[in-house]
């Protein structure tokens, strides 16, 4: 490998530093920069709710303590990039600044979706994806909200909800679909969710969507109107219709962009020595024809950087992400899914079990194809092991199988309810099988652990 | 705040001031039948020569008789230490026997009055306050505010209460004499266990195990809906009321040796002294059996049970300073540092403490075999350093009272000799570790900000390797607070537990070893 190779890295989220790290670790002399405007060190996205809730202090979310950068001699230079010379291999940034690259990764991630909605850019109206919507939200909801909007039934959109929920502001939770995160979960998924929202005191409005903001005399939000004509008086509102890629400086060049920046199997973008990872990057053909052509959660992010890594100091490999897996948390309920389940199924061709506690906060579903073979699984309210899951569907287990090992899949902590057993026995119920349940231990008998 | 909480909160002020206050209440007045009651024979006469001036003299409060003691007492032991006469000197601290016996106050007449004024008051608050929290929400992660909270996050309440707790174990340790208010108060309550008289160590028992009982409530209702931290907490609170506080008194009572059964050597530091083998051995059968069954703990019981569960099986479940720091220190838990160089100071220290009192316990044992004819009397010189500095001041006063700066496991982090063996244990023979589910970590630090051992659990989580470290106490937390169901504490076979290249499932293209 060419000693004085210079690889710069823009944006420095799980995509980009994945990338940086393993480029590191595959290779001990090529120079990694990465390029962030938002913050110098690496911090979690995820965790922003955290920190809005005092659950953390911001640096809590920085994965590295800060001499692991220098150790591993990963530069970090904190500044916007304005444009990119692609033709002189050289970043300018907002500064004036210049620095020249041998290879570019452009992995700058996402903002907020606005669909040019009268009052969007009016003061106390923001989306949540960086580190500077995170101050401008603390900013904006200081004092003076006495009723928050949130406008978009998403991941975001209940993390905006939980962290107003904690200064106490009252939300109105206005989603477009007629179940919460209907285009993802399927019914019965979706009304636990739902039901769990309202417990929670949201005033969750399904099928209905935001029409106006309307402003106040200093520019400030002082209501909003729904599609169904309703007015509501807020003062704050969080806009979490989805997220798109972050790409505007790189628009009108010789890159080529659509929605994201066009990349082949390979993270290869039109121009040699340019490669775009995460959720900036729109590949020409979706990676399986489970997903996506932008693929937008933490961990392909993740699979995006190590592949894009190993492909620069090693032989090119296409990407090929494994099993779908995501998780996620709906205010006190986990969420965990392997495998596909879509929202909508033909019950034709796809055999659905489902079950329920009769709290109604915990569910599981497998989905099967017509030979019983494991498509699947949403679990909510427990845990189940990713590695049990990763090998089931990849080895196209029945369904059966999958059910009667359910206690090897098991990852709630010790003395938790047996939902497993539960589980069991309304598979036997629904679908028969030649398995007895499991049965509860001696220590679960002993401290009383029971569905 | 709800009404019954601010009304908790109202009377555990009130007994908190009250319990502050009492200590300067009442008079003292010596006398030489209480100089000659309360001295060992040896003592007797000069004592009672040196204190004479004091006799029916009384003073307004602890500090004008001591003054007054020290005036007359000093000199003396001055004097023969100067000419290094040191048979002559009286080592032998009466300071605390002789204020208590001199005091005469409305606590020592009225002793349930103001037990029920300041203890009594300060646990019905603490109770009032935590029976009902979080119960008109749903059961989930209650750690809203904490870092926004001036008691949990170093703020001016946090560092009042860390003042507090220092001034308290100082002037337990080495001023016990101002404390005697105290000790008269809880006089009865000891009577009635032991048949005895209370010490300070009686009173300062009663105040631990209260405080672990009311703050256990405290976490029943913060971990409502996990059933790992309920058990654990049931268990800490029992073990610290059965075993540490109410089995050793009535042993007492039944003139057996005063034995906490599930105090374990080195952190039981005086367990093999020659008075304690003395004791074991003029007590006979039940002697013999503490004897035997504190050797078997050590040899026996510490290394089974941590290979089957790991240290957890005491840290988390058993341990007195454990249920302190699991009840009372649990609000203080996202304090410990986090960084390499702190796991680097604990490595070395801890270990350090571990060979220290190894050292010390080897020679002492040596000694006694030999007839102290080995040693002599430098095995009490190392008895009184380590209790001085291990004992007292790492264990009590930094253990305890930097909850508030550094986090509830203090002591059990960078001191606790036990928690070093048992993590030797833990590390290199035990089925136990915390299992990272697959790919699942998003990086996010809940796991690491409330580990109280300041593990950085989300550096292994998030490069998906099981995390095996000898200081994890298995308090579970970690897997409470993620929110993506990435950790749980697991007992499995020892193959591939230790794996320092893991690789992350759910990527087909490639598979790197991070």
């Amino acid at each position: 490998m060419n000693q004085s190779r210079h690889i710069v890295i823009i944006g420095n989220g799980i995509s980009g530093i994945t990338c940086a790290r393993t480029l590191r670790k595959l290779d001990s002399d090529v120079r990694i920069t990465v390029i962030s405007g938002e913050s110098k060190y690496f911090f979690s996205r995820t965790a922003l709710m955290y920190v809005y809730m005092g659950h953390m202090k911001f640096e809590h979310t920085q994965p590295y303590e800060d001499h692991f950068w220098d150790k591993n001699r990963i530069e970090l230079k904190q500044a916007w990039v304005e444009k990119v010379d692609f033709d002189g291999k050289c970043l300018i940034f907002s500064e004036g600044e210049k620095l020249a690259y041998d290879t570019l990764v452009i992995a700058t991630g996402s903002k907020p979706n606005q669909f040019g909605w009268p009052g969007e850019d009016l003061k106390g109206v923001q989306g949540l994806y960086s580190k500077q919507d995170l101050e401008a939200m603390e900013a904006n909801t200081r004092e003076g909200v006495s009723r928050a909007v949130i406008v978009g039934g998403g991941l975001i959109g209940i993390e905006m909800a939980e962290m107003l929920a904690y200064k106490q502001i009252p939300v109105t939770f206005l989603v477009r679909e007629k179940r919460f995160w209907g285009n993802i979960l399927p019914r019965e998924e979706a009304e636990l969710v739902g039901r769990h929202i309202r417990e929670h005191h949201i005033d969750l409005r399904l099928d209905t969507e935001l029409k106006e903001i309307l402003p106040d005399s200093a520019g400030r939000v002082r209501a909003v109107i729904t599609s169904k004509g309703e007015e509501i008086p807020c003062q704050f509102v969080g806009l979490t219709a989805g997220v798109s890629a972050s790409v505007d400086f790189l628009r009108n060049t010789e890159l080529e962009v659509n929605r994201g920046v066009k990349v082949d199997s390979f993270f290869q973008t039109n121009i040699p020595d340019v490669f775009s990872i995460g959720d900036c990057a729109e590949f020409e053909t979706a990676p399986a024809p489970d997903r996506k052509n932008i693929e937008q959660v933490w961990y392909t992010g993740r699979m995006h950087g190590e592949t894009l890594a190993y492909n620069l100091c090693k032989k090119p490999v296409p990407y090929r992400p494994g099993v779908w897996f995501n998780s996620a948390k709906f205010l006190d309920i986990e969420y965990q899914t392997y495998g596909v389940v879509p929202a909508g199924f033909d019950p034709e061709k796809v055999r659905s079990f489902y079950w329920e506690h009769s709290s109604g906060k915990i569910c599981f579903r497998m989905l099967m194809d017509s030979d019983g073979a494991i498509l699947g699984v949403n679990n909510f309210g427990f845990r189940l092991r990713h590695e049990f899951f990763d090998k089931a569907i990849r080895e196209r287990w029945s369904g059966e199988k999958v059910i009667a090992q359910l206690q090897r899949a098991n990852f709630d902590p010790e003395f938790f309810a047996p939902n497993y057993i539960e589980i069991q026995k309304a598979f036997l119920a629904q679908f028969g099988g030649s398995f007895q349940p499991a049965r509860r231990s001696f220590v679960q008998k002993l401290f009383g652990a029971k569905v | 705040m709800k009404l019954i909480e601010k009304i908790g909160l109202g009377l555990f002020l009130i007994g908190l001031i009250a319990f502050l206050t009492i200590p300067f209440l009442g008079t003292y007045t010596l006398s030489e039948e209480l100089v000659l009651e309360n001295t060992k024979d040896i003592h007797r006469d000069k004592m009672g020569e040196l204190l004479a001036p004091m006799y029916g003299q009384e003073y307004g409060s602890s500090f004008s008789f001591m003054a007054a003691y020290r005036e007359n007492f000093d000199p003396y032991n001055d004097e023969q230490k100067s000419q290094q006469a040191w048979d002559q000197v009286i080592w032998d601290d009466y300071t605390f026997p002789l204020a208590k016996a001199s005091l005469e106050s409305p606590v020592r007449n009225s002793p349930w009055l103001f037990f029920g004024l300041s203890i009594g008051l300060a646990a019905l608050g603490g109770f009032l306050y935590n029976f009902r929290q979080h119960a008109e929400e749903p059961a989930g992660i209650k750690n809203n505010g904490i870092f926004h909270s001036s008691m949990k996050n170093r703020g001016i309440l946090g560092m009042l209460t860390g003042s507090l707790l220092i001034l308290f174990y100082i002037v337990l340790y080495w001023f016990p004499a101002y404390l005697v208010n105290l000790v008269w108060m809880v006089d009865p309550i000891s009577r009635l266990l032991s048949g005895g008289p209370a010490s300070q160590w009686f009173l300062y028992g009663l105040i631990y195990t209260l405080a672990i009982l009311v703050m256990g409530i405290r976490m029943f209702r913060k971990y409502r809906g996990n059933k790992y931290q309920q058990l654990r907490t049931a268990s800490v609170m029992f073990f610290q009321t059965a075993f540490a506080f109410l089995i050793p008194e009535i042993l007492v009572l039944l003139n057996q040796p005063y034995f906490d059964f599930k105090n374990i050597w080195p952190l039981d530091y005086d367990f093999f002294y020659d008075y304690q083998i003395d004791t074991f051995l003029s007590a006979g059968g039940v002697g013999m059996f503490m004897l035997i069954w504190g050797i078997l703990l050590i040899i026996v019981g510490v290394p089974l049970f941590t290979y089957f569960f790991g240290k957890r099986w005491y840290c988390s479940w058993v341990c007195g300073c454990g249920g302190l720091a699991e009840t009372v220190g649990d609000p203080y838990r996202q304090l410990s540092d986090k960084s390499v160089k702190a796991w680097k100071y604990e490595r070395w220290i801890i270990h350090s403490v571990l060979v220290l009192a190894v050292v010390m316990t080897v020679l002492t044992i040596v000694n006694y075999f030999s007839g102290f004819g080995l040693l002599g009397n430098v095995t009490n010189q190392l008895h009184s350093i380590y209790g001085f500095a291990i004992g007292s001041v790492f264990a009590g006063v930094v253990g305890t009272g930097f909850y508030p700066f550094m986090g509830n496991r203090v002591w059990c982090r960078f001191g606790c000799p036990l928690a070093a063996y048992l993590g030797l244990v833990q590390r290199f023979k035990s089925r136990f570790r915390i299992t990272t589910n697959g790919g699942q970590c998003i990086s996010c630090g809940n796991c690491s900000t409330y580990c109280e051992m300041g593990i950085d659990v989300r550096w292994y989580a998030q490069r998906g390797q099981e995390i095996v470290r000898s200081s994890c106490v298995g308090c579970g937390v970690c897997s409470a607070v993620c929110p993506r169901g990435v950790l749980k504490l697991e007992n499995g076979p020892e193959e591939n537990r230790i794996n320092e290249l893991p690789i992350i499932i759910g990527n087909n293209s490639i598979k790197i070893k991070l």
